[in-house]
């Protein structure tokens, strides 16, 4: 027998029984629609998680003082550790494959300009932070390559922070009091939005140097150090491990590099994703149920057309693949169709709710479709197996 | 070309043995015509089966063509019936679902002639029993006689060399079952060995040859 005439006495079989047919399918297209609507939902989440995550760059390494001994944040100021200072970024900046430094310091601090003020996160800065981060200065520039320890009062305003202080005004130039003292405005940050929470455009950005005086802190809270994206993380790793060493005189630094937190990160999220789509597989297995009751049915309805086959010719193979083709056919327009389904609830989600991100990769769908043919397949084969093993005689005499 | 020698079949009843077919030795050659008639569990049907190799012999030996086909596995016998043997039943054994011209093609589409081909052939039988108009219709469509016409042109799609009628006229008025005669017979003049099944003794005593069977056994050959 060959392959379409295989397909077309299949589809007229799909075809004779089409409201038993419609909703066979309709058991497996439910399925479908429920992997591919949660996966897609779930992959959406994935990717808006990451891209969280690694709008910043992916190959960033960030030391913080004090030695992590269990998971959680840092001893930091309450060990018994030697801060970090700013030589101790200096001398991360001679090692070879790093690319750029940036020293940070955080605080709260009230600003002051035009006659208005606020209270915001005031950060301290070097001068590389921008390439450190893929982070963009909108107008004017960010902090000059200055003596680290010997900066100038000048300040770099977030997006918002130029908005609410200055709206409608060119503020390059202008002062801004923070914390008493006078800096001169030299640039404003491009808007970043919120990133988990945290509003880096409610943020003013002033040399490391000047925020430790500030907010008196004997050393910085956090370096960055960014890498040649081809160096080998490890060797990075461990170049910056024995370069403080050697200053610090032992191990009371904690490194995190942003690409092995995005690696787990991205792990976690993959079970996520995994585990809501085998919730939606539960109702394909149901899906599957279901062909295999109406193929027993067919063949227990069809015996005598059976014994007609073997009659004129068949043999048992094309019995079997005859069934087995009915089957996955079903199987496969169930599918079909839930695929059309899901992708579309799913797009039409993300237009109700703009906040929900929704991807269904080509992947998700060629499996989505693979697993329905396969159902089909194994749900087939029993009463295709019993319909082969008739015996002709029998079969034609039933009717 | 059909040979049997001292074929017999039996089936298992429960727990006893129920002989069918007893010590059956007949043998029929290309273009003959016979008929089989004998009351109801006589074994008429079980001969006509082992003829066209649905079952096999308890014992005994069926040579067709010379060869022993009650060695064949499954899958040699069910390639001799496709080559070698055309079916015709009672109740025409008809797939709904499939128009007139569709089910003549079924048995060229099992054994994979090429689509050409079938085309072709399907034209020609639609032509030859009168089916052209209904070529496109379903069986329900069809009247009882046009039903087993398209049952004999599916028949001899594969131009078998032996044509078994179980009872083809049993479910047709008297007009058309002579038709449906007829036309198989017709089939005898191309050598096509017509075996036929039948209660009837007026149908029946049209063949030029005859077999009576009664518990299993031909009593009376003619």
């Amino acid at each position: 027998m060959l392959l379409p005439d295989l397909i077309r006495l299949t589809t007229s079989s799909v075809l004779a029984y089409r409201m038993r047919s419609f909703l066979t399918g309709l058991g497996i297209a439910i399925g479908i629609t429920a992997v591919i609507l949660l996966t897609s939902i779930g992959e959406g989440l994935h990717q808006f998680v990451l891209s969280e995550f690694s709008q910043f760059g992916t190959h960033i390494i960030n030391i913080q003082p004090g030695k992590a001994q269990t998971q959680g944040g840092s001893v930091g100021i309450f060990g018994s550790s030697k801060p970090l200072s700013i030589e101790d970024a200096l001398a991360l900046r001679r090692l070879p494959n790093v690319e750029y430094v940036n020293t940070g310091v955080q605080g709260n601090a009230e600003v002051k300009a035009n006659g208005k003020s606020r209270r915001i996160t005031v950060y301290g800065a070097g001068h590389d932070f921008t390439k450190t981060f893929t982070f963009k200065v909108q107008t004017g520039s960010f902090l000059p390559a200055d003596d680290p320890n010997q900066a100038r009062a000048l300040v770099v305003l977030g997006a918002k922070v130029r908005q609410e202080l200055f709206a409608g005004e060119n503020p390059l130039g202008q002062y801004l009091r923070v914390g008493g003292q006078r800096y001169r405005i030299i640039g404003v940050m491009e808007a970043k939005g919120q990133i988990l929470g945290f509003d880096m455009d409610d943020t003013v950005f002033i040399p490391a140097a000047r925020a430790l005086e500030l907010f008196n802190r004997p050393g910085l809270m956090e370096v960055h150090v960014s890498y040649n994206a081809r160096a080998d993380l490890q060797q990075v790793l461990s170049a910056i491990t024995a370069r403080l060493k050697e200053r610090h005189g032992r191990d009371d630094f904690t490194l995190i590099s942003q690409e092995k937190s995005l690696d787990v990160l991205g792990s976690v999220l993959d079970v996520i994703t995994f585990a809501v789509g085998a919730l939606g597989a539960i109702s394909l297995l149901v899906g599957g149920v279901g062909i295999l009751t109406i193929m027993t049915m067919a063949v227990t309805e069809r015996t005598a057309e059976i014994g007609l086959l073997r009659a004129l010719g068949a043999r048992e193979r094309q019995v079997l693949m005859l069934f087995l083709g009915e089957a996955m056919l079903l199987s496969a327009l169930g599918g079909l169709a839930g695929l059309a389904l899901g992708i579309g609830i799913g797009e039409a989600l993300h237009e109700l709710f703009p906040a929900l991100p929704v991807y269904t990769p080509w992947l998700f769908a060629a499996l989505a479709e693979c697993s329905a043919v396969s159902i089909g397949l194994v749900a087939g084969v029993m009463p295709a197996r019993r319909a082969a093993r008739l015996d002709p005689v029998e079969a034609l005499r039933s009717e | 070309m059909i040979q049997f020698e001292n074929v017999s079949r039996s089936f298992l009843v429960g727990d006893q043995k129920v002989a069918a077919l007893r010590d059956i030795n007949l043998s029929i050659a290309a273009g003959d015509y016979v008929s089989i008639m004998g009351p109801s569990g006589s074994g008429k049907s079980t001969l006509l089966n082992l003829i066209g190799l649905l079952d096999r012999p308890t014992s005994g030996t069926y040579r067709l063509d010379g060869g022993d086909v009650t060695a064949l596995n499954d899958e040699q016998q069910a390639r001799v019936r496709s080559q070698k043997i055309g079916f015709v039943f009672q109740s025409f054994h008809l797939v709904p679902r499939l128009t007139a011209a569709m089910n003549i093609e079924l048995p060229l589409i099992l054994a994979g002639i090429p689509p050409a081909e079938r085309k072709r052939r399907v034209a020609e039988l639609l032509e030859n029993y009168g089916l052209n108009d209904r070529a496109d219709h379903r069986p329900d469509q069809l009247s009882g006689g046009q039903r087993q016409r398209v049952a004999i042109a599916r028949a001899t799609s594969m131009r078998p060399a032996v044509l078994l009628a179980d009872e083809p006229t049993g479910n047709l008025d008297q007009t058309t079952g002579r038709e449906v005669i007829k036309l198989l017979e017709a089939l005898t003049e191309q050598h096509v060995a017509l075996i036929l099944v039948t209660h009837d003794p007026a149908i029946g005593g049209r063949a030029k040859r005859q077999l009576q069977m009664v518990d299993g056994q031909i009593i009376s050959q003619t």
